[in-house]
């Protein structure tokens, strides 16, 4: 297994607050790993510097042998990092269908003259688009929804559709905030065999927040521990449930 | 029956000027223009949410640039001035569009109301050019060698650039270009994620508003014959808003009713021009409270299923 995401020294804060210190973090090809830890402790902000959005003051974060610090976020999903949100961010007022068509964007031709003169190859880009956008909500599970507008689904399908967005950019690593927050536990049981099945039949990477354990312990490869933006442990599932760092960051530290 | 609506308009837009007397011809001309306007402005405002009150500003610069192409251009044919006031207008717009990615909201729209203004000192300012306060009078549009000096040839040129430009702005808007626009619009931190590079696109965006406005501007100076700064204030600027506002947000049909109601209802107040700000600000407070996806959003819910 060769890495393929290597975060090194990472280090960013907000005003006095340091949301992440000194962070080394592998993903090896093909592994799912998950990064857990108390609420704050810095997650969606490691997603948000790998996705573009946060600029770290210190650290490195090489995808591929790229510097993904260099690259602006339309840049980094092309390069194949994609990516959810915790409080969901879909078009909301698209169609599930266009929401999954836009994860496409950067697969699919035709500009603004092609597109206007509705040119016969524009037409067939846009044909075979659809459908592939379609199969990619068959998969989710949102195969009925696909005209439907996004805001009024659901949230747990909200977050299935921004899977679905986010696999139609064809990523190398997939990046899933919380994907089983607000699912039943037949949900998400569910959703645990639709990640593996993207990591054995896609080939996919998978880096994911979770709070739901069952769901961590159940699927990941490896687990990280963030508290108060510092790496606290990293290991095996097995290994993380039993370290006594980890269980007094969720449980307290006892006075 | 949708079809069968639709035939009745093309059979009736295209008798038009042997139905209707001369003013009426010339106010169906303008109905197209500030059409073609509407679409613009929708592409821009509707699409990618950079509300713009600096139209009229766009449809000067064309119209100038056409009129100044027929002053000198040796005989340009039509078709060649509109593409030349388009492909000027868009090149501004592009100009604009590049400082304004810094700004958002109401800093953006005030960017483009400062802009208006500044479109109107230069044109009063480059009098040597432009003639100033005294008015540009513009030459017919030629088509090799007929100048289309009547009302009914004017509105044909008018019927055919409309047209094609409106199915242009529906090939786009329907396809990745549009989604691209609306995704911007919706959620720009989704977009970018979704590998839309949004900075281009709002640029993109502002480079084919004005060329739609432009290519307006152009068929508007071959309309009124004679161009004054004055025919391009603040005001015509919100109009167009009104127009795509009414008209409904991101919706190329809507555009185009917007700029139908808003263009009949300018004339029919023309004799009550102190409670024109009144009727509109009431039509525009209306529309927010009781209409929000305008009468394209009222008709989508009408015939939704
Ligand atoms: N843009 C920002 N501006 C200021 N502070 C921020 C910003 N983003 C994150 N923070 C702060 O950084 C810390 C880490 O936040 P982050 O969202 O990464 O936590 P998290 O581990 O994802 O938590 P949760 O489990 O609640 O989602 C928090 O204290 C948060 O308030
Ligand atoms: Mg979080």
């Amino acid at each position: 297994m060769t890495g393929l995401l290597s975060v090194s020294g990472l280090s960013i804060n907000f005003g006095g607050l340091a949301a992440l210190s000194d962070l080394d973090l592998e993903v090896a090809e093909g592994a799912i790993v998950a990064l857990i830890g108390p609420n704050g402790a810095g997650k969606t902000t490691v997603f948000n510097v790998l996705s573009g959005l946060y600029h770290p003051s210190r650290g490195r974060v090489t995808f591929r042998g790229d510097d993904l610090l260099a690259l602006a976020p339309y840049a980094i999903a092309r390069r194949g990092v994609a990516r959810t949100f915790q409080n969901t961010e879909v078009f909301r007022r698209l169609s599930a269908l266009d929401n999954v068509l836009i994860g496409r964007h950067a697969h699919i031709k035709g500009g603004v003259l092609g597109g206007a003169l509705a040119l016969p190859r524009v037409r067939s880009e846009e044909a075979r688009a659809r459908r592939d956008a379609r199969a990619l909500l068959d998969l989710v599970g949102l195969g009925d929804s696909a005209n439907v507008e996004a805001a009024s689904l659901p949230l747990g399908h909200q977050k299935r559709l921004e899977m679905a967005r986010a696999l139609a950019a064809e990523p190398t690593l997939l990046l899933l905030d919380e994907p089983a927050g607000g699912l039943n536990p037949t949900e998400t049981r569910e959703l645990m065999g639709l990640i593996r099945r993207l990591r054995d039949e896609r080939k996919l990477t998978i880096l994911l927040v979770e709070h739901d354990m069952q769901l961590v312990m159940g699927i990941s490869d490896r687990v990280a521990v963030l508290d108060h933006g510092r790496k606290i442990a990293e290991g095996k599932p097995g290994e993380i449930s039993r370290d006594p760092a980890v269980i007094e960051a969720y449980l307290g530290a006892p006075e | 029956m949708r079809r069968a609506v639709l035939l009745v308009f093309v059979i009736v837009g295209l008798a038009w000027p042997l139905l209707a007397p001369r003013y009426f011809v010339f106010l169906a001309s303008l109905v197209f223009v500030n059409a073609i306007v509407a679409m613009g402005l929708n592409l821009l405002s509707g699409y990618t949410h950079q509300l713009s009150f600096g139209h009229a500003g766009f449809l000067a610069i064309g119209a100038y640039t056409t009129a100044l192409l027929g002053l000198h251009g040796g005989g340009l044919p039509a078709p060649l001035a509109l593409l030349g006031a388009g492909v000027v207008t868009a090149a501004v717009g592009v100009a604009l569009g590049l400082p304004c990615l810094r700004l958002e909201g109401l800093y953006l729209t005030m960017a483009t109301l400062a802009f208006g203004f500044v479109v109107i000192e230069a044109i009063l300012n480059l009098d040597r050019l432009t003639n100033g306060a005294d008015g540009l009078r513009v030459p017919a549009a030629r088509m090799g060698p007929w100048a289309l000096t009547t009302d009914g040839a004017r509105y044909y040129l008018v019927v055919v650039v409309t047209a094609l430009l409106v199915i242009a702005a529906l090939n786009v808007t329907r396809m990745r270009v549009g989604r691209a626009l609306l995704a911007i619009r919706e959620s720009e931190i989704a977009a970018q994620a979704s590998g839309v590079p949004v900075a281009t696109w709002k640029t993109i965006a502002f480079a084919l508003s004005a060329f739609y406005t432009g290519v307006a501007g152009g068929l508007f100076a071959w309309l009124i014959g004679t161009l004054s700064p004055d025919a391009f204030d603040v005001f015509l600027s919100v109009d167009f808003v009104v127009m795509i506002i009414l008209g409904g947000l991101g919706s190329v049909p809507g555009s185009i009713v917007g700029a139908a109601v808003v263009t009949v209802l300018n004339d029919a107040l023309a004799g009550f021009q102190n409670y024109r700000p009144l009727i509109f600000g009431t039509i525009l407070i209306g529309c927010m409270l009781f209409m929000p996806g305008g009468i394209a959003g009222a008709w989508r819910r009408q015939t939704a299923p």
